[in-house]
């Protein structure tokens, strides 16, 4: 064979191998952002230098100064910065909380009601959604809050629900619950009685699948979660009390009291919210293949059968994710409450930050919350994402 | 055998059945179908005349227009002599009178620039496109901040209303296509430290409010650069809400890229086309086309968060309806200017909206089945 053995292919240079180019970009990046950010890092501190502010989170444990008009935990100016922080999450937690559930119901009923054979009630719930979803939410807080504070009557003449919840200019009022001595045993039971609900659903359901036998689950899982407080509640001697409101002569004493701002911005953060919420919902529901329920009818189920156990289950899993991100971006949305006077974590975090003027600490601590927030929303999303996916076999 | 069939006779159509067409089959169909129905049907019916009428009255039938004061309005009605008196603070903010014409040549350049995108026999679009964004900001901050050859100088914070709104939005979309698609690209790279880069910088400003950003854009932009460097508020706000828009179309374009069959990428990688030539050349044409519905969303979304610049102190078309409700001569006519502001709003967001479902519809890329 006079052919020469095949040559080996020369080496390309080493600024063309892919390998060595990452490695230099990534290099390069690095690089990059390490120089941007020291003269970013070096410029700010400079600048606090001469504007004479302190750096570290020190401030936290100073006496803040100022008070908070709407407060779920002992708190007045005395308390430090970092409790006034504290203030400001719980009440963007029970604003999240509040809008994501009335959201959702609204959501819900909006998004079935636009499929509904029912001409009249299709396009009513379309033309709330196309109104309310192209409008700025901001715009809409201001204009609901506008709204509450001229229609909402004078504490005299409460709008009043059989006289424990009153709503009037000054805001919305609750019952207020009082703790009395044993009352940490009442308050044990009901995350006892929801777990045992919760074990004996799922025994309930292993149960079914082994033998085919099922039992009246709903009822027994409502007999556990309301029987077992109230038996606590009546054994221990019923330790805790409610507070009533009462409209006296000038302004409501006694309850709970939320502000009209909270009033506001749960309302406005829900109906804006409700409308993606809708929409969601019924792509969802449409995206369930018309073959599905012909089956479900064939096989002689009912309409609300076919709905609870042919179409919910499945559209859950297309629902699920976005809407997680429209709980999300509810949570994030609560923070434009400043623009009502809500005393929301950002709120307060502009307050703090006029107070001592560590701008940079200030903002790093409401972002990591608002961080947080998202992760653990998402997480616990994606955990019950996971649990109603499809199963591929 | 001879058949004599006798030709048949057909008797006359008779018309369908009164109940299966016409409106009252309609009425019957859509409205009374089951008693459920029908119940639900009474409600919503006395629902709207409880509501209806009186909004109608409040916004039409008792509402004033004529005037040029509040004094000649009832509080049965709206008074619309608010809108008609304060339009062009609402259109331009605090913009000089005498120098509106201004921001008019900026809108009609503006649409001029945009019409060769839309002429089928222009090749260069991407150059030109990108021409457009590089001489534009230089035409549009001539042109509106003024202060040569003769022209008013106009500074930013008289800038405001609709005219504000619409500037604020045009930057962000403009910004955000161009930041989207590099974080997108980055966060689908094979380099791990790029792709950490990305992601950190997507995941931390999409976890935030978007009034947080536009917060540090505020306080904390002045800090990062050396003293007697200023930027103006209006500045900060585009740099807050153009990184803001950014990481949010990075997502809606990773949607697209992840679309893209795999074999696309290695047809591209075997036709010798380097990284930039296969992305710009055939992926990114396929990826954004699918996901235009998606940008519109996104710009919808930035269109209506351009009024959260009011928190910083900038009078957008939200922030020029608040300064009105707070001046003493509207007092008691919030209502009125809150709705003509949502409205101004509304209009633009829904004709967006349509606009995406029709190119959703002409794309096919919804979920259909």
């Amino acid at each position: 064979m006079a052919q020469s053995a095949p040559r080996p292919p020369a080496r390309p240079p080493f600024w063309n191998d892919p390998l060595v180019r990452s490695i230099i970009y990534q290099v390069l990046a690095i690089g990059l952002v390490c120089a941007v950010g020291w003269y970013l890092i070096h410029n700010t501190i400079t600048n606090l230098q001469r504007l004479g502010v302190s750096t570290g989170f020190g401030f936290l444990d100073r006496p803040s100064g100022f008070d908070i008009s709407q407060v779920l935990i002992d708190y007045n100016s005395t308390y430090s910065f970092g409790r006034a922080f504290l203030v400001g999450l719980l009440n963007t937690a029970l604003v999240a909380v509040c809008g994501i559930v009335l959201a959702t119901i609204i959501g819900f009923l909006v998004g079935i009601g636009r499929l509904s054979r029912n001409w009249l009630i299709a396009r009513l719930c379309t033309t709330y959604v196309e109104i309310l979803r192209n409008i700025p939410i901001l715009l809409q807080l201001i204009f609901v809050y506008t709204l509450l504070v001229s229609v909402l009557p004078a504490p005299r003449e409460s709008l009043a629900i059989g006289e424990t919840v009153f709503l009037n200019t000054s805001g919305l009022f609750v019952p207020r619950v009082i703790p009395l001595a044993g009352a940490g045993l009442f308050f044990l039971s009901i995350p006892i009685a929801v777990v045992l609900a919760w074990l004996f659903a799922r025994w309930a359901r292993i149960r079914r699948e082994l033998t085919g036998q099922s039992l009246p689950r709903n009822w027994i899982t409502l007999l556990i979660l309301v029987g077992l407080p109230l038996l606590t509640f009546l054994a221990t001697g019923r330790p805790v009390e409610l507070e009533y409101t009462t409209i006296g002569r000038f302004r409501p004493q006694g309850g709970f009291a939320l502000q009209p701002e909270f009033v506001a911005l749960v309302v406005g953060l829900s109906i804006y919210t409700a409308s993606y919420i809708a929409e969601i919902v019924r792509s969802g529901i449409l995206a369930i293949g018309k073959g599905q329920i012909e089956a479900a009818s064939a096989l002689g189920l009912e309409r609300s059968q076919i709905l609870r156990l042919v179409v919910v289950p499945q559209a859950l899993r297309v629902i699920v994710p976005p809407l997680t991100s429209q709980y999300l971006n509810l949570t994030k949305n609560s923070s434009l409450g400043v623009a009502v006077g809500y005393p929301d974590l950002f709120s307060v975090a502009g307050t703090i930050n006029n107070q001592t003027g560590q701008a940079v600490e200030v903002i790093a601590i409401t972002m990591a919350v608002y961080l947080l927030f998202s992760l653990i929303t998402s997480a616990f999303m994606n955990w019950y994402n996971a649990r109603i996916a499809l199963v591929e076999r | 055998m001879a058949t004599d069939i006798a030709p048949h006779a057909t008797a006359a159509e008779l018309p369908p059945p009164r109940t299966s067409v016409g409106p009252l089959a309609w009425l019957k169909q859509n409205l009374f179908a089951t008693p459920k129905d029908t119940v639900l049907t009474i409600l919503v019916v006395l629902f709207l005349l409880w509501v209806v009428p009186p909004l109608l009255r409040w916004a039409i039938f008792d509402a004033t227009i004529s005037g040029t004061t509040r004094d000649v309005c009832t509080f049965d009605g709206a008074c619309w002599t608010v809108i008609k008196m304060r339009f062009g603070q609402l259109i331009y903010g605090l913009y000089p009178p005498e120098a509106r014409w201004r921001v008019n040549l900026m809108a009609v350049l503006v649409v001029l620039s945009l019409v060769p995108l839309f002429l089928p026999w222009l090749k260069q679009k991407l150059l030109y496109g990108a021409g457009v964004l590089i001489v534009m900001p230089i035409v549009a901050s001539l042109i509106l901040e003024g202060g040569w050859g003769g022209l008013q100088q106009v500074e930013t914070n008289l800038w405001g209303g609709l005219f504000l709104t619409l500037l604020i939005s045009f930057v962000g979309i403009a910004a955000s296509l161009p930041i989207g698609i590099l974080l997108a690209l980055g966060r689908r790279s094979n380099m791990p430290i790029i792709k950490a880069l990305c992601v950190t910088l997507i995941e931390i400003v999409r976890g935030v409010p978007l009034i947080t950003v536009l917060f540090m854009a505020s306080v904390m932009l002045p800090l990062f650069f050396p003293p007697g460097w200023s930027i103006d508020k209006l500045t900060r706000a585009l740099i807050g809400v153009s990184i803001f828009s950014g990481a949010y179309m990075a997502e809606v374009i990773r949607g697209g890229l992840q679309a893209i069959p795999k074999g696309q990428y290695e047809a591209a990688n075997a036709m010798g086309l380097s990284y930039w030539q296969s992305m710009g050349l055939i992926i990114l044409p396929q990826a954004l086309r699918l996901v235009i519905p998606g940008i519109v969303n996104t710009f919808i979304g930035l269109f209506k968060d351009t009024s959260l610049v009011l928190i910083m102190g900038l009078y957008d078309l939200l922030g020029i309806a608040r300064m009105i409700v707070a001046s003493p001569e509207w007092l008691g006519r919030s209502i009125e200017t809150y709705v003509a502001a949502g409205f101004g709003f509304w209009i633009f967001c829904y004709a967006m909206s349509r606009y995406s479902q029709r190119l959703e519809r002409k794309l096919h890329t919804g979920h259909k089945h």
